[in-house]
């Protein structure tokens, strides 16, 4: 890519929590999410470019994952929960079409 | 036949209108919806209910539509929701996303913004590791259009 890969922005609504908590996150990251429909003014097909693979994995264990379509807004906004069961890392992956990976990292405590 | 000018006119307008008729053109491929959810179910029968879409009857804006749902589960490792397929019976292409959940996802719930090209129906179904189906159906009014048509 001739851009650096985009830092997404990450929320957990807690970083501390208990064992059966709730966690929400919000993730967001810029991506034009090229839907492969559109033409450029000379009447040519801009070629798709999206993401379409999100997981969210927690200590490796995948606990959420989204497959997007081009009908998923630029800057793709996932917003979703997973239940809190022990202190660790909380890895979101976003997969390219060209198969490059943007990876954002947050630390939960789990008491 | 003689070719008059007149003749040649028609001819030479039907062959450009016949070539931009005859690019290829995604946008004017069918929509898939139906068949994204036959693969989605096998077949199987889905009931209503369940599920609960969230969309804004009228979005402004149809390239970036609020679209949020929750599927009423306990999302224990023997009830849970595995799989969640949203389409867009108006897009160009049906397809808009498949969430997947595990029994570490505590709820069946999740929300993200969608494009929308046209006033439609927007379905979520939902698969129950069970193997049963669940959906829900909203309509949304667009005045302006998304997927840069």
């Amino acid at each position: 890519m001739s851009t650096p890969a985009p830092r997404p922005r990450i929320r957990l609504d807690k970083k501390e929590a208990k064992a059966g908590d709730l966690i929400e996150v919000k993730a967001l990251v810029a991506h034009i999410m090229e839907s492969g429909q559109r033409r450029d003014k000379d009447g040519n097909v801009i070629p798709r470019k999206i993401i379409n693979r999100f997981t969210c994995e927690v200590n490796g264990k995948l606990v959420f994952a989204c497959d997007l379509e081009p009908a998923i807004s630029a800057n793709p906004y996932m917003q979703f929960k997973f239940k809190a069961k022990e202190s660790g890392k909380v890895v979101l992956t976003w997969i390219d079409d060209d198969g490059s990976k943007i990876v954002g990292e947050e630390t939960l405590t789990v008491s | 036949m003689s070719t008059t000018r007149r003749g040649a006119l028609v001819l030479g307008g039907a062959v450009i209108g016949g070539a931009l008729l005859g690019m290829p053109r995604p946008a004017a491929a069918k929509n898939d919806a139906e068949d994204l959810i036959k693969a989605f179910t096998g077949g199987a029968s889905v009931a209503t209910g369940k599920v609960k879409l969230d969309l804004p009857d009228i979005a402004e804006n149809g390239n970036t539509v609020p679209l949020a749902f929750t599927v009423d589960s306990p999302m224990t490792a023997d009830a849970h929701v595995v799989a969640v397929l949203v389409v867009a019976e108006g897009n160009p292409r049906g397809g808009v996303a498949t969430f997947h959940f595990t029994p570490d996802s505590g709820v069946a719930e999740a929300s993200t913004r969608i494009r929308l090209a046209q006033t439609q129906n927007v379905v979520a179904i939902a698969k129950m590791n069970d193997g049963s189906f669940f959906s829900d159906t909203r309509q949304v009014k667009v005045t302006i259009g998304g997927c840069g048509g």
